[in-house]
């Protein structure tokens, strides 16, 4: 499977995605720069952490106009699989490809740590290979992560079950303790905890690969 | 033209006979703009006029060196064709006068050193210095510095995509009106891939990277020069404003310019800015720099050759570049949106030639800028010292009550609210991070894992400045080794007062030699560093406080932390109990914290068993003996085991001695690490091997701490309680 890793100026958890990807996953994947229009022959694309456009208007704002993005709400459009970590998931949630919106943490601090999430779906690409119910530890690392939405959209993401991954002990302020959600076609997640730094035992955890392993297995049984 | 008259010249802090240097060394009077970039590269701070002399004395090579002193950052050899680019910096001043921004800059300068070299920046740690929190007159004040400088540290470091992962923090009196933040910053390269801060080549382009020049910052260095008095404040519009995205875009851009090989040498814009880039530049290069500053991209208008000369804004690099060769590098700093313009070319007379509009406003030699500055050998007394020798009589009513005094106190207590700030995990080398005794990065390309540690005390020092510089190193080399690292080199920030005064030059000067003989011995040579004098307000001194950042090598593997792990294991002391007098236990914590006295002398240290238990501890740890290792340092060994005790599982321990239960819970006597494991007997024989102590004290046990001494409780405390105080500690003295 090839993976494309989106690369917007300010973008600086796309090293650790790509790593993970070919060095903890055993799969392929490849840059893709945010003034391309394609993307290539991707199979299923990646929106990295960090601080996109410096975050400057508010997280994600200005990242949604650069090209790559024409491009990645074809793919989404099209059912390809779009996951958006940390900013990425900012970034989705500007783009309208996601619901709702992130805002400044609680305590309007930066948070990095690590923490437990509890799986709400086993009922999605990204997360197949684990199980309702199921329990995994990645790190957080935001200051604008608080999820918030209007009472509809909450109840519309319930009913349909397109929380992915709620948080045990709320570190932001998310409504509903939400940490991850997908869109209504449950091809693109966004998620704010990154699975990418939860991918080899030497830091800690190795729960992230199960989003990874998910996003693979699905790409197969699509082939 | 502006007159270049006496009160000028002392205006720009320049003395009469430092002008009448400069008179000679230019045959004729300077220009106003010529008399501007004297003043800042003739700066303390540029200079290091009063400390350059004895700076000599400290060791900077040795097998793992690769580059010494004197580039933007000293480098060394990891292994496997790879090299690590390291160094310390301060930022005192300015974050005194704007925290936010000035440790935000702070950050971004260091870093720019680093990638300058051609590494890439993998590790940020910050040794933090302020006035206490709960100060009945300037409490609210310090803590306000303190919230801005972590947020200005987690802005600037988070955003730039470095992770933050170490450090230590500090409260003392002394830094009331003078808090000290020293940033390290860390970066990797190949060893074939170091690039030097040298203009060689005559005809080469002179390019101007990055961000475009402001009136920000002006005389920032020459501010950093001088104590600080109630005028201080109106100094604000001297700190520069830090834009860590546009500094995340200037290193990708280096970097991937510097792959093209068309970069033949380049140097970060910092400290006295475009005047200390292109003067060193050409001193280095044996060349000189003629440069058109109408070509300089401008953020204001009706800017004067003075100001744009001595402008230190932020995020700004000076690259020469193969002559022909401009546009390959343009094209890479157009792709990230960044400003790259030639401004001018490498000359063969060694002088540095500004133009302005096709005008020469400043013809000087590089040499007379970079290197002809004046070396002074200051006076020198005795260091500067009020406290008393001798200590007062005490006895403590409640050990247990005073170990969880300390632990809730502002130095030894939890630092989570400061670190969860920062990102300390981004880039996913992290394999230790923050609260350990050292950070732990892997280095992905190679099997080797760095090991890197902050220290510095400042209450040592005082008492006694070359015993105090000792112990810092033996400190921070015993931090590396806890966890399996061989330290291999270090840089050093040097903060003190105002050399002008022959008690803080003494301070200095012992201190130095202090270091100078420790790294010599720890085999830990200085590549590098920063000297940061004039820490005074309104005629106070901070304690003399230098600062050690030591790197240390070792195979990557899972990490061996403080905590222990399960019950049943063996508790031992590495290294032994050590010994303790009243006169040394004036400097201690337990001093500060619950007698609030200072006293005495540091801990006395025996280099030579320092170092063979640091071997035996790297041994034990390699081995894979070790379920926990900790450091015993500040606060002593109650507070050790504590620590390692946080987490859920404590001990039971009876201490064979006789010394003072105050004395033996809490005396901060060097050259000892608690370790727990399975295997008693063949940690004893490695430490046996080496000739050291290694007492099994007892075992673990869950949810409770119990200290015995021959038999007698003199601690009996569950966990939770250990942890409540030492948890809430700083957020209890931030909400005062």
């Amino acid at each position: 499977m090839k993976f494309g890793v989106v690369v917007f100026p300010g973008s600086n958890c796309d090293h650790d995605a790509w790593w993970a990807i070919t060095h903890n996953l055993g799969q392929t994947a490849e840059f893709i720069w945010h003034d391309s229009e394609s993307l290539g022959n991707v199979d299923a694309v990646i929106l990295p952490g960090g601080f996109s456009y410096g975050d400057y208007l508010r997280c994600g704002a200005i990242a949604k106009f650069s090209r790559i993005m024409r491009a990645v709400e074809r793919f989404a459009r099209e059912g390809g699989l779009v996951l958006g970590i940390c900013n990425g998931f900012q970034i989705l949630v500007e783009a309208g490809l996601l619901p709702g919106a992130l805002i400044r943490n609680r305590s309007l601090k930066f948070i990095c740590r690590q923490v437990v999430l509890r799986t709400e779906t086993d009922q999605s690409p990204f997360t197949s290979q684990l199980s309702k119910g199921r329990l995994v530890r990645m790190p957080i690392a935001h200051g604008e992560g608080c999820y918030v939405a209007d009472a509809r959209t909450l109840e519309e993401l319930e009913v349909e079950e397109r929380v992915a991954f709620r948080y045990l002990d709320n570190p932001n302020g998310s409504m509903n303790d939400i940490a991850g959600i997908l869109n209504a076609g449950r091809n693109v997640m966004g998620l704010m905890p990154h699975p990418e730094r939860a991918a080899d035992p030497l830091m800690g955890s190795v729960d992230g690969l199960l989003i990874f392993e998910s996003m693979v297995a699905a790409l197969s049984h699509a082939r | 033209m502006t007159a270049i008259t006496p009160e000028l010249v002392a205006a720009h802090q320049l003395t009469p006979e430092e002008y009448q240097r400069i008179v000679r060394l230019l045959g004729r009077p300077p220009t106003y703009t010529e008399l501007g970039i004297f003043s800042v590269m003739w700066s303390e701070h540029c200079s290091y006029k009063s400390s350059r002399l004895h700076l000599k004395k400290l060791p900077t090579r040795g097998p793992h060196v690769l580059q010494g002193p004197g580039e933007n950052a000293g480098v060394i050899d990891i292994g496997d064709g790879w090299a690590a680019a390291f160094k310390i910096e301060s930022h005192n001043h300015p974050s005194f006068i704007e925290p936010f921004q000035g440790a935000a800059t702070g950050v971004g300068g260091i870093l720019r050193d680093i990638f300058t070299m051609g590494a890439r920046p993998i590790a940020v740690m910050d040794s933090l210095r302020f006035g206490p929190l709960d100060d009945p007159r300037v409490g609210a004040r310090n803590r306000r510095i303190l919230e801005g400088v972590v947020s200005g540290i987690a802005h600037y470091g988070n955003c730039f995509g470095v992770p933050t992962v170490g450090g230590e923090c500090v409260f003392e009196p002394c830094y009331n009106g003078n808090p000290l933040v020293n940033v390290f910053a860390l970066g990797v390269f190949r060893q074939d891939r170091i690039f030097y801060a040298r203009a060689c080549g005559v005809g080469n382009a002179v390019v101007y990277v990055g961000a475009k020049t402001g009136r920000d910052g002006i005389h920032g260095a020459s501010m950093a020069s001088a104590e600080f008095s109630e005028e201080s404040k109106q100094k604000r519009p001297n700190v520069q404003v830090g834009d860590p995205f546009m500094e995340k875009l200037l290193l990708e851009a280096c970097l991937e310019a510097m792959e093209t090989g068309a970069i033949v040498g380049i140097q970060d814009m910092g400290a006295a800015g475009l005047t200390c880039s292109t003067c060193e530049m050409g001193s280095r290069g044996g060349t000189g720099i003629e440069i058109e500053l109408a070509r300089v991209p401008q953020r204001e208008a009706g800017m004067t050759p003075y100001e744009i000369m001595l402008s230190e804004s932020q995020e700004r690099m000076l690259l020469v570049v193969a002559r022909g060769r401009e546009e390959e590098v343009f094209r890479i700093f157009r792709k990230w949106g960044l400003d790259a313009v030639a401004v001018g070319e490498v000359t063969g007379d060694g002088l540095l030639r500004v133009k302005h509009h096709g005008e020469v406003v400043a013809e000087i030699p590089s040499r007379a800028l970079a290197d002809e500055a004046p070396v002074y050998d200051r006076p020198r007394t005795r260091p500067l010292r009020t406290a008393p020798t001798e200590g007062p009589a005490f006895a403590s009513q409640n050990l247990k009550a005073d170990l969880l005094r300390l632990l809730g106190s502002g130095d030894l207590c939890d630092k989570r609210w400061i670190w969860e700030q920062y990102d300390y995990m981004v880039r996913t080398n992290t394999v230790l991070g923050p609260g350990a005794d050292a950070a732990v990065l892997r280095i992905k390309e190679t099997a080797t894992s760095l090991a890197m540690a902050l220290d510095g005390n400042g209450r040592y020092c005082y008492l006694d400045p070359r015993q105090g510089a000792r112990l810092a190193v033996a400190e921070c080399c015993r931090n590396v080794s806890t966890v399996g690292a061989l330290p291999v080199a270090a840089t050093n920030c040097l903060n003190f007062g105002n050399p002008e005064r022959p008690e803080i030059m003494a301070q200095l000067v012992e201190a130095i030699e202090g270091m100078g003989e420790a790294c010599a011995f720890f085999e830990t040579p200085i590549t590098g560093g920063n000297v940061s004098l004039y820490n005074e307000t309104l005629g106070e001194a901070i304690y003399p406080t230098p600062v050690l950042g030591v790197v240390g090598l070792m195979k990557t593997r899972p990490p061996v932390t403080p905590a222990f792990k399960a019950e049943g294991a063996h508790v031992m002391l590495v290294g032994g109990l050590g010994a303790c007098t009243l006169t040394e236990f004036g400097s201690s914590q337990y001093a500060k914290v619950i007698l609030g006295e200072l006293w005495g002398l540091p801990p006395a240290l025996d280099m030579d068993y320092e170092k063979r238990v640091q071997a035996a501890v790297r041994e034990i740890v390699n081995a894979g003996l070790a379920e926990s290792a900790h450091d015993v340092s500040d606060g002593g060994l109650a507070i050790a085991l504590a620590e390692s005790s946080l987490e859920g599982i404590g001990a039971e321990v009876d201490l064979p001695s006789d010394m003072r239960p105050e004395f033996l819970l809490f005396h901060e006597g060097p050259s000892r690490v608690l370790i727990s494991t399975r295997q008693p007997g063949q940690l004893e024989r490695i430490a046996a091997r080496y000739g050291v102590e290694a007492l099994r004290i007892g075992e673990t046990k869950a949810g409770t701490l119990r200290i015995r001494q021959r038999g007698r409780v003199l601690v009996d405390c569950a966990i939770e309680q250990l942890r409540e105080p030492w948890r809430l500690g700083l957020e209890r003295l931030l909400k005062e």
